[in-house]
């Protein structure tokens, strides 16, 4: 039987793995990827206690955090396809014009 | 005070109830609306006005004259305890409980120095016709001369203090305008700075005393300010009696604030005639004598207004005997009556009447001394040196007996002017009794001495003795719009003291309002004879060291007092250690305190700020990874810390 707590779990690993992925990786496609796979993450979880509690309240804000994911994937991309044209490198370390 | 002084002092001016002006009196307004019309014509009248500007300047106090003529004629109809008379011009301030009317009170007292006022001003406007005639900027000249009439008529004429103050600002700022007035000389812009200042010490003492009478009476009118200072405290009355003398000896330069009155020659000659030793500077013992009722409750601030006096006329005097600018001697003599005024005002009801006889005689003589120098100096190139004078009596004839005229009446040779309203002082001060009428009378006696040889030695030098003139200088007697104002103060030196004090007209006409003497001692009193016979021996003294002898053309080295005197007793020096450095030392002290007190801890603050958010800006790496960490460590914290509250 597969209990609630599994599903916890799996949200916690995959979290771990998108913010390890977020600090380390340069790439900023694969750090977008990281976000993407937190954000997933706390759908899960969101859906899994909307489950334990018996509401919807959970599952109607996994439906939001889905539409913000998929607007920021939006604004994100154009960002970064324009800081790849200017500068032929999708690192997010070279983007770091914006400083002291 | 002995007793039966004190029953003398019940003030009368207190009991008569106000009565509203009629008839001509009615408008009384007109003695300002004249000069005051004329200063705005002149001064706004641009250079149009240039060549009939100095027609309307001497027309204006003329008119307000003849007014002032009139406005008399009517008072002497009226029994003498109606003779004072009020006339609101305009509701000026209107706050609250703060009323304060524009009102014009015409009495005995305001009726003297209305008719001193616009008739010596005239006579002097008369002379500057001719005086000023080679200025290019006569016009201006004659509009700062008729907005200073305006400016006194107001301060003897209203029937408050406030607007007193307002006439009393008026006349500082013309005289300050008119020593000025050769402003391209730089000796003149200082003089008229210094006697701005000094005058704004003096004005000081007088707005507090306006301020501590509307604390305390909730008025500033005369009749609210004498109905109630009766049953104010000692320590207030005392107070009002010394910010009001204060103030006297800002604008009649008395000691200390006498010093900018010596530099103040530098103005034309008949500004030093009206303002500087004929009007103006009398405006302290008006000042003085018309807060009598104050006075009189206050034995001690008319002690220090009879101080003040005394030790004046000697300063005054001494300085005279030394200097040799024919109009510094005449400033310095100036000083010195005024002293015997400011003496006599001191004195109380008994002094209140020969200190007014004394001004009103001294307008006339003084005025008539100035107009003689300035014809002088007219003549001469504008040299103003006496050791560049001598032997002028034959080429100005009509200058040497009227300026010989005004100095008799000065010494007080009987029966010029003079000996009959300074001998009355000296007798008065002796008459208070004490060590210090004593000493007061004693000084008053020795300054007649003084007076004495200082004017022998103005006459002498200038009139007497042979021809010290430069190359080049060819004196005439000066025309005759100047020499008839002369010959008419010449007149009135000789005549006024005897008309005023004779049959104790002024007496007799001013007791209602000043109060008058307790006891009367005729002509001839042993003080008056004392310093005819001290009037005669300064006089020889100065015909045996100036008359008899050649004068050097420069001045020998002189004895220490010589020196002294020479600097006018070193009364700059006094200013000069006494305030002037220690308030240089405190703005450099404030300035110092600012920099490194208030600027420092400020700074400080800046830059411990500065500093701190510099290291701390170094966060901001621009790297985005970095900015994550950071997001992450403070979500790790906050988690943290919920856990550990819920635990």
């Amino acid at each position: 039987m597969v209990s609630p707590a599994h599903f916890i779990a799996l949200s916690v690993i995959l979290f771990v793995i998108g913010a390890v992925g977020v600090l380390v990786r340069r790439n900023a496609i694969v750090v977008f990827m990281c976000v993407e796979l937190m954000l997933n993450a706390a759908n899960l979880a969101f859906v899994t206690f909307a489950r334990m509690h018996g509401g919807l309240d959970g599952q109607v804000i996994a439906f939001f955090v889905m539409v913000v994911a998929a607007a920021e994937v939006v604004v994100g991309l154009a960002i970064l396809t324009s800081i790849f044209r200017a500068r032929r490198s999708a690192s997010v370390d070279d983007a770091n014009l914006m400083k002291y | 005070m002995s007793g039966s002084a004190q029953g003398a002092l019940a003030h009368p001016a207190v009991a008569i109830a106000s009565l509203h002006a009629t008839g001509i009196q009615d408008a009384a307004w007109l003695l300002l609306a004249f000069p005051l019309l004329g200063a705005v014509v002149l001064l706004l009248g641009g250079k149009r006005a240039n060549s009939w500007g100095h027609l309307v300047g001497v027309a204006m106090p003329v008119l307000a004259f003849a007014y002032g003529v009139a406005a008399y004629v009517q008072m002497l109809s009226y029994p003498a305890a109606q003779r004072s008379r009020d006339l609101v011009i305009f509701q000026w301030i209107n706050v609250g409980r703060f009323h304060v009317p524009l009102g014009l009170q015409l009495d005995q007292l305001s009726i003297c120095f209305v008719l001193l006022i616009t008739g010596v001003g005239s006579l002097i406007h008369i002379f500057a016709v001719g005086y000023m005639s080679h200025d290019p900027e006569r016009r201006r000249f004659f509009g700062y001369m008729n907005l200073f009439v305006a400016s006194m008529l107001l301060l003897v004429l209203a029937d408050n203090y406030l607007a007193l103050y307002a006439g009393w600002e008026g006349v500082g700022l013309a005289s300050y305008l008119l020593i000025g007035f050769w402003q391209f000389k730089p000796a003149a812009a200082t003089a008229a700075k210094k006697a701005f200042i000094a005058n704004r010490v003096g004005d000081a003492g007088l707005s507090l005393a306006i301020m501590l009478m509307f604390f305390q009476f909730g008025s500033v009118s005369f009749s609210g300010v004498f109905g109630a200072v009766g049953s104010a405290s000692h320590g207030v009355v005392t107070a009002l009696g010394l910010l009001l003398l204060l103030g006297a000896c800002g604008k009649s330069a008395q000691v200390p604030l006498q010093s900018w009155l010596l530099d103040a020659m530098e103005g034309p000659t008949p500004v030093s005639a009206l303002i500087h030793a004929a009007t103006m500077v009398t405006a302290g013992v008006y000042l003085i004598v018309r807060s009598a009722p104050i006075f009189n409750l206050t034995a001690d601030a008319r002690l220090a207004v009879a101080i003040v006096g005394a030790v004046t006329l000697l300063f005054g005097a001494i300085i005279g005997c030394a200097k040799d600018d024919i109009k510094k001697a005449l400033a310095g003599s100036t000083m010195s009556q005024i002293g015997y005024m400011m003496l006599a005002a001191g004195l109380g009801p008994a002094g209140y009447v020969f200190a007014i006889a004394h001004l009103l005689a001294h307008g006339f003589f003084k005025a008539g001394l100035f107009l003689g120098a300035g014809s002088v100096k007219h003549e001469m190139s504008d040299e103003v040196d006496m050791r560049r004078f001598g032997g002028l009596a034959r080429v100005m004839p009509i200058t040497w007996v009227t300026f010989g005229l005004g100095y008799l009446a000065i010494i007080g040779v009987p029966p010029l002017s003079g000996f009959f309203t300074k001998d009355p002082i000296i007798d008065a001060a002796f008459s208070k009794g004490g060590t210090s009428g004593a000493l007061l009378g004693t000084a008053a006696l020795l300054g007649a001495g003084i007076t004495a040889f200082y004017m022998t030695r103005v006459m002498l030098m200038t009139f007497s003795g042979g021809r010290r003139w430069e190359d080049g200088v060819h004196p005439h007697e000066v025309p005759a719009v100047m020499t008839s104002p002369m010959i008419v103060l010449a007149v009135g030196s000789v005549a006024a003291g005897g008309f005023l004090i004779l049959g104790n007209r002024l007496l007799n006409f001013l007791g209602p309002v000043t109060g008058v003497p307790p006891t009367s001692h005729g002509i001839w009193t042993s003080a008056g004879i004392a310093a005819l016979a001290l009037v005669v021996v300064g006089a020889a003294i100065a015909y045996a060291l100036y008359g008899r002898r050649e004068v050097p053309v420069t001045a020998p080295a002189g004895s220490p007092v010589t020196v002294a005197a020479r600097k006018d007793l070193y009364g700059d020096a006094v200013n000069e250690s006494l305030l002037m450095r220690p308030g240089q030392w405190l703005t450099r002290l404030s300035v110092y305190f600012d920099n490194r007190g208030v600027d420092g801890l400020v700074n400080t603050v800046a830059a411990t700020f500065g500093g701190s958010s510099g290291r701390l800006r170094r966060v901001q790496t621009g790297f985005v990874r970095s900015y994550a960490l950071s997001m992450f460590l403070g979500a790790v914290l906050l988690v943290g810390a919920l856990l550990l509250v819920r635990l």
